[in-house]
């Protein structure tokens, strides 16, 4: 209470000077951002959505910023009352969470308090926030970035991670150092191959438990190392990271290390890019507290490899990464066909071909007689390079998207799936084979008058069967839109469940400010960002969303 | 307790639009690191057009938007760019999941932006961005005079005659 009243005095006083100091200095300046998100629940029995007891629920932040010169700082003020359903009810509560002052000084950057960051691909670190997900785990501590010369650049990091309105127990240790070998080597100063290496390590400390039945260790060290090549159209990357043991709630408390590894290659002209890229991730959960389950205090970013589709039936069988173990690969070949050829028309075609698929790994016993990942033993073997036999996901998919005239255009997509929902949903369940049809199409009237429809069609034989999406949205640009969609489950195996979600909605745009309403269904789902999940329940409401930014 | 944090917020917020009115609006980029498309670092206050406007453009390559307003824009660009000088960064917040994917998809599409990669919303957040497609222009002295979130189409005619404006050195009244 003490402490939190002193921080809050210095903080007041901070801004005070800031303030002041900015009629001294014309440079300083205080910008931010505000999100309100309300919802209404209606209780909907039908689709499971559940008596809301406080009727009204509410997400919101403020951000500001301060900067003068080479300074910053900022604050965030954030308030779940309480959180809306699909976020944790850890959440519930007001304050402040977030803080930060940061100053450059020539080749030096300070930053204390909050910060997010991360090294390479965020294989072994990786701090940062997706308010749409709940997430945030963001580092409270200390940032040093260090630029000695023009290609070199270092950073270390010491601090705790956020959790909810806490801190974890758990203290993160780390270094990381980039190397851009055409700045630094004068013979390849000209050379057309870029090169770029990075390595980094992060040191995890947590207490180990009196009651402890394992000797755990307290330090986790991960390290990990990355390449950036490229010559011309050419570009090829890697990363590699490998963790000490480190036994957590997660892999079962075996003492394997874990490794991952992700590489991609890719060429790109105009009117052509091709990308294959293939990871393998093998027991690579690290947390800052080994007991932990769900998403928090997550160290790793593992994304997954899959494309990230957006349209809601595509989306309805979304893959996440399985940190335990998996492996796989990703193509993608997109092309556009040229004005004025035949398939280009008047403005060209675009095209894209992706294909991905994702298998387990392939496991052994560690010795004669011992169980697989039994707990307090090495778990398993694994051979690096071996696909086990069982499919976790797998995503065909093509896209079109053409312009007729000025006035027509459209987006054509088809999607093959296969969706382990055992695996990534973790609970009984056949795979789940599902085609998907979607035609987006937009009719231009005049100069800011427009309509878009958008159809989607999955069909599926297992789990809730087959699905129908319309959508009609009507834009005047560029301030409002008006939208009516409805979601309708006109294939599931039980008559009684063939829900209609439908909704409403409505937003106006002004500049950076933007209020948004709307009203309906919303189904029970699994809604991504960047490879994260998280699961929604179903809802039924009215909701108002108001975002700005000054 | 939690009262006391809202008396400050308050306090804060109260501050902060006193401040706004009477600052003058000489808001630049912030100084963030992030990377071109080729992995290479650059920080944001480096960004420059020499004199003329800049467009600054957050993106994803999953957000159909934003993707929509970029492709909008390239049919015209090469106008936009002869008549203004104007040159616009996109700025894709896609993270490690498919930020190496930027460049061939950039390319086969045929845009001629400068594209940059904010793989962490470190340059987003310090430009205090809610949501993409969120746009920015700055005039010929890198300050910050307009921005706006979200595209529909026809937006982007709004944006050239903003991009004109200011190419004239004539001031922005959005109202």
């Amino acid at each position: 209470m003490k402490k939190t009243l002193l921080l809050l005095t210095f903080f007041t006083l901070a801004i005070g000077g800031f303030v002041f100091s900015q009629e001294l200095n014309s440079n300083g300046n205080i910008h931010g951002n505000f999100s309100f998100e309300g919802q209404y629940y209606i209780t909907d029995s039908a689709i499971n959505a559940y008596e809301v007891k406080e009727k009204i629920l509410s997400n919101s932040f403020l951000n500001l910023i301060y900067t003068n010169g080479n300074f910053t700082s900022g604050i965030r003020y954030e308030a779940y009352l309480g959180p809306m359903k699909g976020y944790d009810d850890a959440y519930a509560g007001n304050g402040l969470p977030y803080r930060f002052a940061t100053y450059k000084k020539d080749e030096l950057e300070v930053t204390v308090g909050n910060f997010y960051d991360q090294f390479g691909n965020g294989l072994i670190f990786r701090s940062y926030e997706e308010k749409t997900l709940g997430i945030d785990n963001a580092m409270d501590g200390i940032r040093v970035k260090f630029t000695p010369v023009n290609g070199i650049t270092l950073k270390g990091i010491v601090g705790n991670q956020r959790i909810y309105w806490a801190k974890s127990a758990g203290v993160l240790r780390g270094i990381d150092g980039e190397f851009a070998l055409n700045d630094l080597c004068s013979r390849m100063k000209d050379s057309k191959t870029k090169i770029i290496l990075g390595g980094s390590a992060i040191s995890k400390y947590q207490k180990d438990k009196p009651t402890s039945k394992y000797k755990l260790p307290v330090n986790v060290a991960a390290f990990a190392g990355r390449f950036d090549i490229s010559r011309g159209r050419f570009a090829l990357q890697g990363e590699y990271a490998y963790k000490i043991n480190d036994p957590s709630a997660l892999n079962n408390y075996i003492f394997k290390p874990g490794e991952a590894l992700f590489l991609s290659g890719s060429y790109s002209q105009k009117g052509l890019g091709v990308i294959v890229a293939a990871k393998r991730i093998d027991n690579m959960n690290f947390r800052t507290d080994r007991d932990m389950i769900g998403n928090p205090l997550t160290i790793s970013y593992l994304p997954s490899i899959t494309k990230q589709h957006t349209y809601s039936l595509a989306a309805l069988y979304p893959y996440s990464t399985q940190p335990n173990g998996e492996m796989g690969f990703f193509g993608q070949v997109e092309y556009m066909f040229k004005k004025g050829s035949k398939l280009g028309g008047k403005y060209g075609t675009d095209a894209s071909v992706n294909f991905s698929r994702i298998n387990n790994i392939k496991k052994e016993s560690p010795g004669a007689g011992i169980a697989m990942d039994s707990a307090g033993t090495m778990g398993y073997k694994s051979e690096f390079f071996a696909f086990g036999d069982e499919l976790y996901f797998q995503d065909f998919n093509l896209e079109v998207t053409h312009k007729f005239n000025k006035h027509w255009k459209a987006i054509f997509s088809y999607l093959n799936l296969i969706y382990n929902i055992s695996i990534i949903e973790n609970h009984e369940g056949p795979l789940i084979y599902a085609n998907v049809g979607i035609a987006d199409v937009t009719y231009k009237f005049n100069e800011k008058n427009a309509v878009r429809v958008e159809l989607q069609n999955l069909m599926s034989k297992q789990d809730k069967g087959d699905w129908f999406t319309g959508l009609v949205e009507y834009t005047i640009a560029p301030k409002w839109f008006f939208s009516v969609m409805d979601q309708y489950n006109y294939g599931n195996e039980d008559f009684e469940k063939r829900f209609h979600y439908y909704m409403a909605a409505l937003g106006y745009t002004k500049g950076s400010n933007r209020i948004a309403l709307q009203y309906g269904r919303q189904r029970e789902g699994i809604v991504c960002v960047g490879g994260i999940c998280r699961a929604v329940p179903a809802s039924n409401g009215f909701q108002i969303s108001i975002t700005s930014s000054f | 307790m939690k009262y006391l944090s809202l008396i400050f917020v308050g306090i804060m917020v109260t501050i902060s639009a006193f401040s706004q009115e009477t600052a003058p609006k000489t808001s630049k980029l912030p100084s963030i690191d992030i990377k071109t498309v080729d992995g290479k670092t650059i920080n944001t206050a480096s960004l420059s057009n020499n004199g003329k406007p800049m467009i600054v453009s957050f993106w994803a390559l999953w957000c159909k938007p934003c993707v929509k307003e970029l492709t909008t824009i390239s049919e015209v660009y090469p106008d936009w760019v002869k008549e203004t000088g104007v040159k616009l960064y996109a700025v894709s917040i896609d993270d490690s999941r498919s930020s190496s994917r930027v460049k061939p998809t950039v390319e086969s599409k045929n845009w001629d932006y400068e594209v940059l990669l904010d793989q962490n919303s470190d340059f987003k957040r310090a430009m205090n961005v809610n949501m993409i497609p969120h746009t920015f222009l700055l005039n010929g002295k890198g300050e910050i005079v307009w921005q706006h979130t979200s595209f529909a189409e026809g937006a982007e005619l709004e944006l050239i005659e903003l991009v004109k404006k200011v190419a004239k050195g004539e001031s922005i009244d959005t109202k």
